[in-house]
């Protein structure tokens, strides 16, 4: 059926509704917020709302070229600025804060124009009258199956590592699944009172199928007679320490052993609660309750994979109550899967599943301002992430221990679409990150432990960042907790937001500075290194043009190798620049590693710039300053002179000191003014400067900008060229592109180095092409 | 079906073997004494306790004669004489010495049926051993036994023609339970010496060789439960009620007025999807007598019924638990799609009336407070019965087969289950599948197992 969980008041719990809540913390935004959506279940109640967040920004521009000695030293100016954008806020709450949290919002709401709320869930209709009468809001109701499969769509699509399988015994419980951009077909089964199971074939064409009235409510309202246990958690908790063998006939207990011939083991369950028929004694309520969540999760198992064969589906989500954050059931239903498909199928499960309904309605209720037409992603400082409520706590016990039992989902309405690179070879199987910690327990102790000691240098920054304003040192110091918080949670919970990561660390150190108006804590570090860098530009490319073809090649390599040195990011090198900033390019040419270097496919590169010219690279670029006006542009130009197209993607959005698009726009001007080869490509529309949709200092190749994925199509590209240990090594070190790619980056942290069998400043050069796509002309042409 | 699997032990030369002839693959059961005076009483010229089995032509010089080893046997007693006489006038018509028995030791039940001669003439009366006697007389004069056990007599088979004696079938069940009593009491009553072969199917068979063996000194020959279920089940229908038709289905299963029961026949049977309820369920696709595969199964069964309401209502019987039910009303206990929609769930083609949530209603303790103990194993006797009938569903459409035949025990005196399965098969195939159900519901691995034991002279 598809009320997910629909229960008698008198089964909810009774709660003090005046308890104090700090609703500032979860109820965020609220005074710009507008379209209300509400999905109230058996037990929680799902809040959903758009709004607008305004935060600082920074922006560049550059000085009026008339006006430039007026200007000073300075290359361009930036500014702070407000930007409105958007973000969706889900908050997921027991039914026993209803009523505090209508009051709530209707104190603090302002915006007037809001006139209805979108409502889904088995207990819209109850609350209906109190919801209308406290926000004055017109309750509309919406289709509960219809707001659930428009929900899933969203998060299967926007949320990278929403699915995971779910395996009990392994080093890490939860495995995600890698994003794959062609979510359907898939068949969801969605375990509420009742069982619906529904085949979405597209965005709006889905059917249900299927279904069984042994569900969740069957699990609630029998296990209750049986144990005389009133609450679901509870129940659950007696399961998980129960022995099923004692109250169910197992094929052994009518065999003596296995039923060899029709390959049945001892083990298996001939007859749900068969002993129970016969023996003539008293059971305990574990072991009732265990049998009983055998019998549901395996015959729900089962049917759900009679619906996938019979309708040639492999991919099957597994939701409702009966699952929602529940390691007991996720569990009894893998097993149950795993044994009627003998491990054909894998049930799948979803992080943000408990949301589905209220993102579905919200949807619904928000079709006019097209959010389907834009890219969303999750913003981990405001997000809980999974397993933030432990369903093995009861309310009293969280209100005890003075954790409220709130959930929430925050989501950013992306600038532009993201999409996956055109040349990556396989889509399905591209995984962006080299090592996931959440998996690797060695690894992610350090990258922890890295990540909680470079915090008080990124507060310090921060507060730097911001001299004008008196109040940054206290928005630091709420940073610091925050982001101390997350990753103390990660420490305990590596899966609360999909696999962990150095790049979702990174990313939500961003998010944090964000969210407390650190916008760019760089942005005059990178003022200033860009100034510098710009002033050697000419005499760099002049040495350069001074040396022999072959020479030449390898100098600019170097460049662009030692240009990367220059790295905030990296902790050894920050705590060398902070000492001392005058540490130069020419020296970090000399830290580079000898050659052969850790990787080192430079005599294949080299063999390769013999022959043809490539038609156009791609260029994802790193860091201001020197790494991209000493050691990527004298690079671009060499291979604009070769007759190649250059596409630069810099990052959208600030992340550490890495050049932004708004700020190579300026600098690449610039140099264009100095440089008649870049001059040349930009005029002839041979240079391209794009933004690459992400503001993370590394890279994720399935979630680009679709300007830049159309841009790469049209211009052939057939060259990808990634720089930087965020972008090459920490992601896409293993990354396989259907066309050259080349990735280049200086290791600055030893214990990576270590690992991967280097030293601190060894250089990784790693020229590929692809498998059955040699190139034949390859050394026929002497070089341009 | 390969009867090679058929499984019969080998304890050194004294128990029951098989002959494999190499070719039909049949499986003989030979039972012969040995004459008085030592001398085989056949022809054969094979030596006593032989384990390697030559293949041969089947007939009975080529069998084995076994040595029972015993003395007594042996010796002279003019009775003893005759009974051997007629013994091997038995062997030499193909046909094992009575008694004839066929036995099912499921999980919860165990199956008895035995075949009555009425046929006996003077002679045999006289000669026939007594205990031989009394053992029919205690099941024919009865229709009960212990405390437990029962003979179905509206089931009885009268005068039927097996192995060319007639007789009547008898139908007996007792609980596994008993399991132990009984044993004990062929142990009391001598069996061994009537040097029958105990034909048993069904776990048990397996579970308690052991204690047949140790206890009774009885050798069982174990078969294969699904097998004889087929064998059985193709039997008694080919054979038909004392005249009448051994299948029936409901005519108009979706209209609770005008849903009358109909007798019909299996002419053309297969492919069939046989679903057996016993304890737990097995569901088969039988494409002829010897090709079948079992599709699927599940632990919802009858033993899951009986044992959630004798937690539930603390009844301690199958008919207990009938009869309960039979009074109840499931809705106060079903969460229905009406109950949550108000009415029909029209964007899925719900019915109003469709169960949503099987015990849904008692996750709210007000209505657990109030239930009664007659609607609480109503609602277990549909969700089980719902269950099954979905899973069967699925079944048959995967499986591409149209006809489901449902036998076991769960549907022994339990009319609600088999309407609503005839119901629910037509309702959700919008009139595709027909359910099938079988008078003799529980007997057919026993019968099958019996069956084996007549194998000789079945295909001679």
């Amino acid at each position: 059926m598809a009320e997910c969980g629909r229960v008698d008041s008198n089964t909810s719990h009774t709660m003090d509704k005046s308890i104090t809540l700090p609703p500032d913390e979860i109820f965020r935004n609220l005074e710009n917020a507008k379209r209300f959506a509400i999905d109230i279940g058996g037990s929680l109640t799902k809040l959903a709302y758009y709004s607008t967040v305004q935060h600082k920004v920074a922006k560049v521009r550059s000085f009026d070229h008339t006006a430039k000695a007026a200007a000073g030293d300075k290359l361009y100016e930036i500014s702070m600025q407000e930007e409105v954008t958007a973000r969706l806020h889900f908050i997921k709450f027991e039914n026993a804060y209803i009523e505090t949290c209508l009051d709530f919002i209707k104190d603090h709401l302002v915006n007037t124009e809001t006139k209805v709320i979108k409502a889904t869930g088995g207990g819209a209709h109850k609350f209906k009258e109190l919801i209308e009468r406290k926000l004055g809001l017109k309750v509309d109701k919406e289709d509960e199956m219809t707001c659930l499969i428009k929900g899933c769509n969203f998060v299967l699509k926007n949320i990278p590592h929403e699915a995971f399988v779910y395996a009990k015994h392994a080093d890490s419980e939860f495995r995600f699944q890698t994003t794959n951009p062609d979510i359907f077909p898939y068949l969801l089964v969605n375990i509420g009172s009742g069982v619906s199971i529904v085949k979405v074939e597209s965005e709006d064409k889905f059917e249900r199928i299927g279904g069984s009235s042994i569900g969740g409510g069957t699990f609630w309202g029998l296990g209750a007679l049986l144990t005389k246990t009133k609450r679901f958690d509870e129940l659950l908790q007696l399961a998980s320490k129960g022995q099923h063998a004692s109250v169910d006939m197992l094929v052994k207990d009518i065999y003596g052993g296995s039923y060899g011939y029709l390959g049945l083991t001892g083990d298996l369950i001939a007859s749900s609660f068969g002993k129970s028929a016969t023996a003539d004694k008293d059971f305990s309520k574990e072991d009732m309750a265990k049998s009983l969540l055998h019998m549901i999760s395996n015959d729900i198992g089962q049917l759900a994979c009679l619906y996938a064969k019979l309708h040639n589906l492999s991919r099957v989500y597994f939701g409702g109550f009966f699952i929602r954050g529940h390691p007991v059931t996720m569990h009894t239903i893998t097993y149950s899967i795993n044994f009627f498909t003998k491990g054909e199928v894998q049930a799948l499960f979803l992080r943000h599943e408990g949301y589905l309904g209220t993102i579905g309605a919200f949807l619904k209720g928000a079709e006019e301002d097209n959010p389907n037409q834009y890219s969303w992603g999750e913003n981990y400082a405001g997000s809980s992430g999974l397993m933030s409520v432990s369903p093995d706590m009861n309310p009293m016990q969280r209100a005890r221990s003075g954790t409220f039992p709130f959930d929430m989902l925050e989501m950013d309405r992306l600038e532009r679409q993201l999409v996956n690179l055109p040349l990556l070879q396989d889509p399905s199987s591209y995984i962006p990150d080299t090592v996931d910690l959440t998996e690797d327990a060695l690894a992610r102790e350090y990258w922890l432990y890295c990540f909680e000691e470079a915090l008080d240098g990124v507060v310090k920054r921060a507060v730097a960042s911001q001299p004008d304003m008196p109040e940054a040192a206290l928005r630091a110091e709420k940073f610091r907790q925050k982001y101390r918080h997350k990753l103390q949670t990660l420490r305990q919970q590596p899966f609360a937001y999909g696999s962990l990561t150095v790049r979702s660390l990174l990313d939500t150190r961003e998010h944090c500075l964000n969210e407390f108006n650190f916008p760019d804590p760089y942005s005059k570090i990178k003022q200033r290194e860009n100034d510098i860098a710009l002033k050697y530009y000419q005499k760099a490319v002049k040495s350069l043009d001074e040396l022999s073809w072959e020479e030449k090649q390898f100098a600019l390599v170097q460049g662009v190798l030692a240009g990367n040195v220059f790295d905030w990011g990296a902790k050894a090198v920050s705590d060398v620049l902070e000492s001392d900033p005058e540490f130069g390019f020419e020296e970090a040419k000399r830290q580079l590693e000898e050659r052969p270097w850790l990787v080192d496919s430079y005599d294949q590169w080299l063999e390769r710039l013999k022959g043809p010219p490539h038609k156009c690279a791609l260029f994802f670029v790193d860091n201001s300053g020197v790494d991209i006006i000493l050691g990527v542009m004298p690079f671009v130009r060499e291979l604009l002179s070769r007759g190649t197209e250059v596409v630069l993607a810099s990052n959208s959005g600030p992340a550490l000191n890495d050049v932004t698009n708004g700020e190579l726009q300026i600098l690449t001007e610039r140099i264009a003014a100095m440089d008649p080869v870049i001059e040349a490509g930009l005029r002839e529309d041979r240079l391209l400067l794009v933004q690459s949709g992400s503001s993370s200092p590394c890279l994720d190749l399935s979630r680009l900008d679709k300007v830049l994925a159309m841009v790469v199509r049209e211009r052939q590209t057939d060259l990808v060229i990634i720089e930087g240990m965020g972008r090459a090594i920490h992601t896409n070190y293993y990354a396989m592109l259907s066309c050259e790619s080349l990735k280049m980056a200086v290791i600055k942290n030893s214990w990576l180095a270590d690992r991967l069998g280097g030293k601190l400043f060894s250089v990784v050069f790693k020229y590929e092409v692809p498998a059955g796509k040699p190139n034949k002309d390859c050394g026929a042409f002497s070089p341009s | 079906m390969d009867k090679a699997k058929s499984m019969v032990d080998k304890k050194g030369a004294s128990g029951p073997f098989h002959v494999n002839n190499g070719q039909s693959q049949k499986v003989f059961h030979s039972h012969v004494m040995v004459a008085t005076n030592g001398s085989c009483c056949s022809s054969s010229s094979n030596a006593f306790g032989s384990s390697t089995v030559p293949s041969g032509s089947g007939t009975f010089e080529n069998m084995h004669h076994l040595h029972r080893g015993d003395d007594a046997e042996c010796s002279g007693s003019p009775a003893k004489r005759c009974r051997l006489r007629r013994r091997t006038e038995s062997v030499r018509k193909h046909r094992p010495p009575f008694p004839w028995f066929g036995m099912d030791i499921g999980g919860t039940l165990v199956k008895l049926v035995y075949f009555e001669p009425v046929d006996i003439t003077a002679e045999e009366e006289q000669e026939e051993v007594e205990n031989l006697k009394s053992i029919r007389r205690y099941l024919t004069s009865n229709v009960a036994y212990g405390k437990t056990g029962v003979r179905d007599v509206h089931l009885e088979l009268r005068n039927l023609t097996m192995c060319g004696r007639t007789g009547n079938l008898h139908f007996i069940r007792f609980p596994t339970q008993a399991m132990p009593r009984f044993i004990q009491m062929g142990r009391d009553k001598n069996f061994s010496s009537l040097h029958t072969t105990l034909c048993a199917t069904g776990g048990g068979a397996y579970k308690f060789e052991n204690e047949f063996r140790m206890m009774a000194d009885l050798e069982l020959l174990k078969l294969d439960e699904l097998d004889c279920l087929i064998r059985g089940l193709l039997f008694v229908d080919r054979v038909g009620f004392n005249g009448h038709p051994e299948c029936y289905y409901f005519q108009n299963p979706s209209d609770t007025q005008s849903c009358v029961k109909k007798p019909c026949t299996l002419d053309n049977p297969f492919p069939m999807l046989l679903v057996n309820i016993g304890s737990g369920v097995s569901i088969l696709a039988v494409y002829s007598e010897n090709n079948y595969k079992r599709v699927t199964g599940t632990s919802l069964g009858g033993g899951t019924f009986l044992g959630l309401c004798c937690l539930l209502t603390g009844c301690e019987t199958f008919e207990e638990a009938l009869e309960m039910a039979s009074k109840g009303d499931s809705t106060n206990v079903d969460k229905l799609v009406k109950d949550i929609y108000g009415g029909d769930y029209e964007r899925f083609g719900l019915q109003g009336s469709a169960v949503a949530s099987s015990f849904g209603h008692m996750m709210s303790k007000e209505k657990r407070d109030s239930i009664s103990k007659e609607d609480l194993a109503r609602a277990t006797l549909v969700t089980i019965t719902n269950n099954i009938g979905s899973i069967a569903r699925m079944c048959a459409v995967n499986e591409k087969i149209e006809r489901v035949v449902f036998v076991g025990n769960f549907l022994r005196i339990n009319t609600v289950s088999t309407k609503l399965l005839a119901y629910a098969m037509d309702y959700w195939s919008k009139g595709q599948l027909r359910a099938l159900f079988l008078e003799h519901e529980g007997y057919f691995g026993a019968v099958g197992a019996l069956m084996e034991l007549l194998k000789t002279t079945e295909d001679p």
